[in-house]
């Protein structure tokens, strides 16, 4: 049992904390979002250069090898930097769905040029009426002669008007909340018959809305074996929701500190903020709700790669419970212990609070999550 | 970052639960899955079990009869011992007074008094809180003057935990008046047969007969009895405090009740079905065990950063307050589970006093309110868990 990072895992997380120090101030941040796709294509390349984006995959696809531990690093501080590339879609989801399910054709065609920064991707999956029901899918998928015509609308697409290229979910047989007869397609973004229409999420981010109508894919686009995608999607998701959990407590230490320094330079009454009592109570409590999160995110992280799929799903959704409830916790006394300024688009500590309430929405929140652990019998067998 | 054990550590594991499950009495075990209170011959017959074996008190040193084990092998012990669930020993003698003897006590002292902790022939009780000198426990009174190889002791010692059974105590004394709070107080070991000891009982919310009062009329204590140097006594007392919050999340306890409080939904019916079935209360259940999961993780990271460096940690506050919180969570679910049968009194109210009838309601409801009512005191003891922020914000957030 050990909780330290290795010293390779150090150094890795040495050089992204140098990354976003140098490339990831606040002001810089505002600039990125007002360039095409809303992040910053330069940064991205400097991702491409420190092997970030290359991070999960094998060395013959131009990756380190790397595993969840890694991937919960660079998420870490993301969270902290409030990052806005698409990392989590183009290489946690994209590159994480292509890996563990793709051939060895795609595999080849595709993670190379994520790894080198050339190519971002887009997991075209959730619809309207899906919520949070990972097997909730209408889209169609039909033969056609070798190959698939893809029909359907996709909703929230992260980062989906920048990407070139989108892996869609589609189903070919079965009811529309099916986990059997659901397969997965690698489709371009210029392709005949895919509309975007892309928008801003609260958080500063971007996503898109997907209309797919007649869109021909060949056979050599299905990743895995069409008509049982789901376990992989399912899987994929997992290591999402793992990743997440880093990012949202890099942002949840960043609003912790935030504003316990806030409190110590603050004045009123002719004292600081932080020597009155009622404040610092918030303030501790802060620190447990984020220590409570931590420890969930990394049970998360050790967790995702387990096979065992309900033990696995058990305690990616208990750190999903976890973090949720921590984020809104600590993000809402981050904003109420800064008062005024706290309210306003100048203050980065607001910014934090909108990226980790919509990190709650993401994949199921806290409420969804505890009713699968609830239906699944809890995670204490009965005695 | 690896979860798993190493294969000694889980060998280490299945060797505590054997042990559990074989030498635990069957009626102990019963008694604290029931939520029953347990009485003095119940400690004292698991403390020499534990002493036969030599776990007794694996946490000192090895020529005190400790164990040598790593900070992942008394983790694990502990999480065994409370989810068999059995009772933790004492922890007046064995967590408090003995890491203190054997730190700043004389050879004699640790000679006299350690092996009799180790197997309970001593009954230790803690004589620190004061009417006046609760969570700012350096404003005590109670006074030591010393004569003629003597201290003459007189004052008042509260929320005294089991007194009535002790045979000795450990107080926090006034020697010097004339100096800052903290500097002016000795340590001394008091003999409960000594005359001019009174105890009086409190009862508490639950009909229970936890704590005492304890009155100290002109009580003449050796010397000898000292421990350490005179007026050094608040330096015994926060390294004493340091110790006492190792253990506190009481993770495995927890485990052993949320399985109680499934067993009883089971059992219990809500609107022809079993309570267990009823979403509302699944959930509250799996909210408890999120909380209880991440308790567990955070307990772990401690310990394996213990295993690094032997400092003390303020996260263990962190322990202390969720730990304190979830525990409580887990008696309100208790309480609601048996529904209006939580109203019947069927609590002893005092040791002679059983409850002979036939319960009213169901055979499990009679101690679960009573639980409820007493564990509110998780929150208050061991440092309140408001003295826990405030050291969170001064340890750790420079507050």
């Amino acid at each position: 049992m050990d909780f330290a990072l290795n010293d390779e895992q150090r150094l890795l997380q040495h050089s992204v904390e140098r990354l976003f120090a140098d490339r990831y101030p606040f002001d810089a941040r505002k600039r990125y979002t007002q360039e095409p796709g809303g992040w910053s294509r330069e940064v991205w390349r400097q991702y491409a250069e420190l092997g970030l984006l290359g991070l999960p995959f094998a060395e013959q696809h131009g990756g380190i090898g790397g595993g969840a531990v890694e991937t919960m690093i660079v998420m870490e501080q993301i969270g902290r930097a409030l990052a806005l590339e698409p990392y989590l879609a183009t290489v946690v989801l994209a590159g994480g769905l292509l890996q563990l399910g793709g051939d060895k054709k795609l595999q080849a065609e595709i993670l190379p040029k994520i790894a080198g920064g050339a190519l971002t991707v887009g997991f075209a999956h959730t619809e309207r009426q899906a919520r949070y029901d990972l097997a909730e899918v209408v889209a169609t998928a039909r033969r056609d002669g070798a190959g698939f015509v893809l029909d359907g609308a996709k909703s929230l697409v992260l980062q989906g008007d920048s990407a070139k290229k989108f892996i869609v979910s589609a189903r070919l047989s079965g009811q529309h909340n099916d986990q059997v007869g659901l397969g997965l397609f690698v489709v371009d973004a210029g392709a005949a018959g895919v509309t975007i229409r892309g928008y801003g999420t609260v958080d500063g981010q971007r996503a898109a809305e997907i209309q797919l109508s007649g869109v021909r894919v060949e056979a050599g686009a299905a990743i895995g074996e069409p008509g049982n995608a789901y376990p992989l999607i399912e899987r994929v998701a997992d290591q999402a929701m793992a990743a997440l959990c880093a990012e949202a407590v890099g942002a949840m230490a960043a609003m912790q500190e935030t504003t316990v320094d806030y409190m110590k330079t603050r004045k009123q009454f002719g004292l600081t903020i932080g020597s009155f009592q009622a404040l610092q109570h918030r303030a501790a409590e802060m620190v447990v709700a984020l220590e409570q999160a931590r420890s969930m995110a990394m049970l998360a992280t050790m967790m995702a790669a387990t096979d065992d799929a309900r033990e696995r799903r058990q305690a990616i959704s208990a750190a999903k419970v976890q973090i949720g409830r921590s984020g809104r916790s600590i993000g809402q006394a981050a904003i109420q212990i800064h008062g005024g300024i706290g309210m306003t688009m100048e203050a980065k500590v607001g910014h934090y609070f909108k990226r980790v309430t919509m990190i709650d929405t993401m994949f199921g929140d806290a409420d969804y999550h505890l009713g699968l652990i609830a239906a699944g019998g809890g995670l204490i067998s009965a005695a | 970052m690896d979860l798993r054990f190493t294969p000694e550590e889980t060998a280490f594991r299945d060797e505590v639960r054997l042990f559990m499950k074989e030498k635990l009495p069957a009626t102990i075990r019963t008694k604290l899955i029931e939520g029953h209170r347990l009485g003095k011959d119940d400690l004292v017959t698991w403390q020499r079990i534990l002493n036969a074996r030599g776990w007794a008190v694996p946490h000192w040193p090895k020529e005190w009869g400790g164990t040598g084990w790593s900070a992942v092998q008394m983790y694990l012990f502990r999480d065994e011992m409370q989810q068999a669930p059995a009772p933790e020993p004492l922890p007046f003698g064995t967590n408090m007074l003995g890491p203190v003897l054997i730190a700043f006590g004389n050879e004699a002292q640790k000679k006299r008094f350690l092996p009799r902790i180790a197997n309970l022939d001593d009954w230790w009780c803690q004589g620190f809180s004061e009417p006046g000198a609760g969570s700012d426990l350096a404003s005590l009174k109670t006074s030591a003057k010393r004569a003629n190889g003597h201290y003459i002791v007189n004052g008042q010692k509260t929320w005294t935990t089991l007194a009535q059974f002790a045979d000795w105590i450990f107080c926090l004394v006034r020697t010097d008046s004339a100096a800052k709070k903290q500097e002016g107080i000795s340590f001394l070991l008091i003999d409960m047969k000594s005359p001019g000891i009174t105890v009086r009982p409190i009862q508490t919310i639950d009909g229970g007969h936890e704590v005492n009062e304890v009155f100290f009329d002109d009580v003449k204590v050796p010397a000898e009895n000292l421990v350490g140097e005179e007026n050094k006594g608040w330096n015994y007392a926060k390294f004493l405090l340091g110790n006492e919050r190792t253990g506190i999340a009481r993770v495995g306890a927890s485990k052993a009740r949320i399985r109680r409080l499934k067993e009883l939904a089971a059992l219990e019916q809500a609107g022809g079905k079993p309570l267990i079935a009823d979403e509302r209360f699944r959930a509250k259940i799996a909210a408890a065990e999120v909380e209880l999961k991440a308790l567990e993780m955070t307990e772990l990271r401690v310990v394996a950063a213990r295993a690094r460096s032997n400092k003390p940690d303020p996260a263990s506050s962190i322990l202390k307050i969720k730990g304190s919180e979830i525990q409580q969570l887990i008696t309100e679910l208790l309480l609601e589970v048996v529904g209006p049968y939580a109203l019947p009194d069927q609590t002893p109210h005092n040791e002679s006093d059983r409850w002979n009838e036939p319960p009213v309601g169901p055979e499990w409801a009679g101690p679960l309110a009573p639980q409820y009512f007493n564990y509110r005191k998780t929150t208050i003891y061991g440092g309140s868990n408001e003295i826990q922020k405030n050291i969170i914000c001064k340890a750790i957030l420079g507050l």
